[in-house]
């Protein structure tokens, strides 16, 4: 699976300095004392992580520890060094892991080799995220001393303990005039079962307390425990694909030794790679003999493609290699669909070109060719949240120049028929008629976290959107954590938007799949002037099929210019209409004088009105403008403008 | 403010035509269009060509005006060879034609009758403004021999002239068309403008009832449009006055066409009614692609394919005529397929129809269609001709466009 958006194959990526290198361009060590990546006692060993929320400061606190163990000087500091791509730049936010290796001379004398391992910060990558953790004994919780703990990372931090992680506390950004530590430091405690006294106060930006912190993990921190000498067993918990190398695998050693030049295998598939280079990032990438128990490392195997270096995967020697696979493995599974559509349809061939490349460094981004009788030819591509789909459709525009059209996200239905027979469903359009026993949806356990004045509001918004309520817990006296059921069907769509705007942007949210559940769906189909629109078909709770029909039908409205006929909008189930709005027919469409013989103008205009007639996307014999379908499938209510 | 001219290719400096063009002179009838720049005021409404006495600027005087047009004239005769192909109509346009100097109209076509000859029958036309003309006036223009005024009465009811910013009062058309009667004129038109901001459905039956009862023998109908630029299209961008609606103009045009036919005028072009023997051959000549020298500033010709227009401002003018060189600004070359376009753009809006062979088989099944919509009419389809029914005029344009895809 590898994260969804890492640093894709970018001609620019060679001025970034995390591509790994040979041997001779990078051998400095920032501490010439520190103990040789492959031949590293596992005792000074400690693999720790940073959970913490958007903006919580993990970046500016890794970039601190950098600094403080000498592998960065200030002068190379460059703000938030690990996030390389542009778009986490702007967004401020991690969507990919990494791991570097500081080598840290305690205050007990001894050197040890802190390994810092970052964690994707979303909540579509929950898998990620818990293989990340996987890789590491304990983790430092940071949480904002403005603001608390968010759902997510409460979510990560459940996610650390399931793997017995040990937890460090730190309340971030003491410095702040906002900063209530007495407060959040009570709401930690109470959350983990420690003592308010335990929650370290640092501030990442000036560096205080951060010295402190360093001899906590080296102090806490549990050192790896594995088996020199059994067969080597590594987990990987990222892969990236580099322009240069190929593909660049980051592991945890968990048993034995892995060394360049010998043979490895996947063990989920069993394929057999050649090991091109093995080292370790500090934080630039230095190659090694070889990476031992309790080590983190990169391997490269030049391999191309990240869908051949999974995340979750087990690598072993390809000779006398383990038999047992390290546990937690999963397909990556697309939870979200979309259909995505060029803009013009002649950029077809580019979409495709372009999904192809960006697939080499997602392996969870899946895709087929899919044909609209709306929008012609495109892919419907399949994510692994919402966020995932942004990513992808922002990164086929930004770095790939296309002009998309992508249809309303979709979840994936399974549908039983009377005779038993099943289908799955990614496209609306696809849903089968006849006689359908049940439909199953898949959901979602959602946590919330919001101030609890918020409680009335949530409550009913997640009640509007079919949720179950599982349980409710003061965090402390005005914060409370919502835990609901709900159908990711009902998330997809502007979930995360309504309850921002319920909550004035004080609620946060996380969830994970749930398995799925039977309901009552239904297709509903929106016909223009009789004929079905494939690209609007929704498939809906039948206690909203009418209230999405008549959106849609007043919506379309307002966007499809006047014909020379009367178009009736209809939403319909089956052969049921559910509502109908009207266009009314044009009556007027000729221009009364001919100016004085300027004949010439008249042509120029009627061939102005050929070329707006081509840009018309022809539904039976009603021509619907391509803005409106942009408009009507955006979620966005204010892009619904009407025809001039 | 005018609107700007199409873009072109530049014309030659002394208004030569291709060969091909200039070989099949005469093979249609042939008009002149003289255009008359000057008006005392502006229309709120208004982007034709044309210019206050204060914005003439200098080089450029009501007085020299017409000598100028007679040397285009005849530069027209220099340009078009010996042939002899009589002028089966002219018509002085504007502006306000009648704003010039007593007997200069006259001057103007006494040369293209000196330069190419008038048919027998030819129709002559001057465009007046109600109160820019006199009994005396009309008497004179007839004298010249002038057949067919054009008045432009536009509505009877006194707050639509207001918002149009015409300078008349309504009982003046009226009046005008009498003294254009008793003064000889065997054809008068007057221009109506409908669907202004403002204008009722008993505002516009009152127009209709003028015209018709002032016997004129011609109604023209226009909706009003809102052009870019004009003081008109500023005022409803400002809120000051409502936008004109389509589906408003749609009601008054079949509101026309009932009271037209009912007072005996027939529709024969989608903006144009007249009695047998009544319709305006100039206008034809546009619609059917004749042949048409336009003189004057701003003004567009058309010659055997080719299209061109003059340079618009009148000093710009003058000094070219001056120069002894064409005033043509630039032009089109028309390839078969754009004449069939246009054939195709023009004639389906007159009511002897467009002949079925200028369509492509895709246009005809368009035709065929639209005869089944009931946008075109069965019988002159099955004739060989694609007319419009009442409802298929109100979408020519429509129409077009799907019978030239």
């Amino acid at each position: 699976m590898g994260d969804r958006a890492r640093a894709v194959a970018r001609a620019d990526h060679a001025r970034e300095p995390a591509r790994p290198t040979c041997e001779d361009d990078q051998t400095t060590v920032a501490n010439a004392s520190a103990p040789v990546p492959g031949s590293t006692d596992p005792s000074v060993i400690r693999n720790f992580c940073i959970i913490a929320h958007i903006d919580h400061g993990k970046s500016t606190l890794a970039d601190r520890m950098l600094q403080l163990t000498g592998v960065v000087d200030g002068r190379a500091m460059r703000a938030q060094y690990l996030d390389r791509m542009d778009i986490e730049r702007e967004r401020g936010i991690t969507i990919k892991s990494q791991a570097v290796r500081l080598p840290y001379t305690a205050s007990d004398g001894v050197t040890y080799v802190l390994n810092l391992i970052d964690t994707p910060g979303h909540v579509d990558f929950t898998y990620e995220v818990s293989r990340s953790l996987a890789a590491c004994e304990g983790a430092i919780l940071l949480v904002d001393a403005a603001q608390g703990i968010e759902a997510q990372t409460l979510a990560n931090l459940y996610l650390a303990l399931e793997n017995d992680l040990q937890i460090i506390p730190v309340l971030n950004k003491i410095d702040l005039p906002a900063a209530q530590p007495e407060k959040y430091a009570a709401e930690l405690a109470r959350i983990i079962g420690c003592d308010p006294d335990d929650v370290l106060r640092v501030s990442a930006k000036t560096g205080h307390g951060v010295g402190e912190l360093l001899e906590e993990v080296v102090r806490l921190v549990p050192a790896p425990v594995g088996d020199p000498n059994a067969p080597a067993r590594a987990m990987i918990f990222d892969s990236v694909y580099d322009t240069y190398r190929g593909v660049v695998t980051y592991v945890r050693v968990i048993d034995g030794h892995l060394s360049t030049r010998e043979r490895i295998q996947m063990m989920s598939t069993g394929v057999v790679h050649e090991m091109l280079e093995v080292g370790v990032i500090s934080p630039d990438p230095i190659s090694s003999a070889g990476i031992g128990v309790g080590e983190v490392g990169y391997l490269i195997t030049g391999v191309k493609d990240v869908r051949q270096s999974r995340v979750g995967d087990t690598v072993t020697s390809a000779r006398h290699g383990a038999t047992q696979a390290l546990g937690g493995y999963r397909d990556p599974k697309p939870m979200v669909f979309s259909g995505l559509y060029p803009l013009d349809g002649s950029d077809y061939p580019e979409l495709r070109d372009a999904l192809d490349k960006l697939q080499l460094n997602d392996a969870a981004l899946v895709y087929e060719p899919e044909t609209s009788v709306a929008l012609g030819f495109g892919f419907r591509c399949g994510f692994l949240g919402l966020l995932h789909l942004e990513i992808v459709r922002e990164r086929l525009e930004r770095e790939f120049g296309l002009d998309l059209i992508s249809t309303a996200p979709n979840v994936v239905y399974r549908v039983v028929m009377d005779d038993g027979s099943e289908s799955v469903v990614t496209n609306p359009s696809e849903f089968p008629s006849g006689k359908i026993a049940e439909v199953y949806e898949p959901m979602v356990r959602s946590t919330i976290l919001a101030p609890s004045e918020y409680i009335g509001a949530i409550m009913e918004l997640c009640q509007t959107r079919r949720g179950t309520l599982l349980g409710m817990d003061y965090l402390s006296e005005d914060r409370v954590e919502l835990r609901y059921t709900l159908p990711l069907a009902e998330i997809v769509f502007d979930f995360f938007d309504a309850l921002k705007s319920k909550t004035r942007g004080y609620a946060s949210l996380d969830y994970e799949p749930t398995g799925e559940q039977a309901s009552d769906l239904v297709k509903v189909d929106i016909l223009l002037h009789g004929e079905p629109v494939d690209a609007f078909s929704s498939i809906v709770h039948r206690d909203k099929a009418y209230a999405y029909g008549v959106s849609m039908a007043s919506k379309l409205k307002e966007l499809i210019p006047r014909q020379q006929f009367e178009v009736p909008i209809q939403a319909a189930i089956g052969a049921r209409v559910i509502a109908r709005e009207t266009i009314r027919a044009i009556r007027k469409d000729v221009l009364a004088k001919c100016y004085g013989g300027d004949i010439t103008r008249k042509r120029k205009l009627l061939e102005k009105q050929k070329e707006g007639k081509k840009r018309m996307k022809m539904v039976g014999r009603v021509e619907v403008p391509q803005e409106a379908f942009i408009a009507a499938l955006s979620t966005d209510d204010t892009a619904a403008k009407p025809k001039s | 403010m005018p609107s700007q001219p199409p873009e072109g290719e530049p014309a030659p400096s002394d208004g030569s035509l291709p060969t091909d063009a200039l070989a099949s002179f005469g093979t249609r009838p042939f008009a002149f269009y003289v255009h008359v720049p000057f008006c005392s005021t502006r229309c709120g409404y208004c982007d034709f060509n044309t210019y206050t006495s204060d914005e003439l600027g200098p080089g450029a005087s009501r007085a020299s005006y017409a000598d100028q047009v007679v040397a285009e004239v005849r530069l027209a005769r220099r340009v078009l060879g010996d042939r002899d192909v009589p002028v089966s109509s002219v018509f002085v346009g504007g502006g306000t034609p009648t704003l010039l100097p007593a007997g200069d109209l006259g001057r103007i076509l006494a040369a293209v009758r000196a330069e190419f000859g008038l048919t027998a029958d030819a129709e002559v036309t001057t465009e007046a403004n109600p109160d820019s003309v006199t009994a005396e006036s009309l008497a004179a223009l007839r004298a010249d021999g002038f057949t067919r005024v054009s008045f432009g009465m536009q509505s009877s009811a006194p707050h639509v002239l207001a918002v149009l910013e015409r300078t008349h009062t309504p009982g003046r058309a009226v009046a005008a068309v009498a003294e254009a009667r008793a003064a000889g004129f065997p054809h008068v038109n007057v221009d109506l403008i409908y669907a202004a901001p403002g204008e009722t459905e008993a505002d516009f039956a009152a127009s209709l009832a003028a015209a018709v009862g002032s016997g004129a023998d011609h109604v023209s109908a226009y909706a009003l449009i809102v052009e870019d630029g004009t003081r008109l299209a500023a005022r409803i961008r400002r809120g000051e006055l409502p936008d004109v609606d389509d589906d408003v103009a749609a009601d008054r045009y079949l509101q026309a066409d009932a009271a037209l036919g009912a007072a005996g005028l027939a529709w024969y072009e989608v903006s144009n009614w007249a009695r047998p023997g009544g319709e305006c051959r100039h206008n034809l000549a546009y619609w059917r692609g004749d042949d048409w020298w336009g003189a004057g500033p701003g003004a567009h010709s058309h010659v055997g394919g080719v299209r061109w227009w003059n340079v618009r401002h009148p000093a710009a003018y003058a000094a070219r005529i001056a120069a002894g060189e064409s005033p043509a600004q630039a032009r089109e070359v028309l390839t078969a397929e754009d004449r069939r376009v246009e054939d195709v753009l023009l004639r389906v809006r007159l009511r002897e129809g467009l002949p079925l062979g200028r369509l492509t088989p895709a246009g005809l099944a368009v035709a065929e269609r639209a005869v089944a919509d009931g946008l075109a009419e069965g019988p002159a389809y099955a004739a060989g001709r694609l007319v419009l029914t009442l409802r298929g005029r109100l979408l020519a344009d429509a129409l077009v466009r799907d019978l030239v895809d």
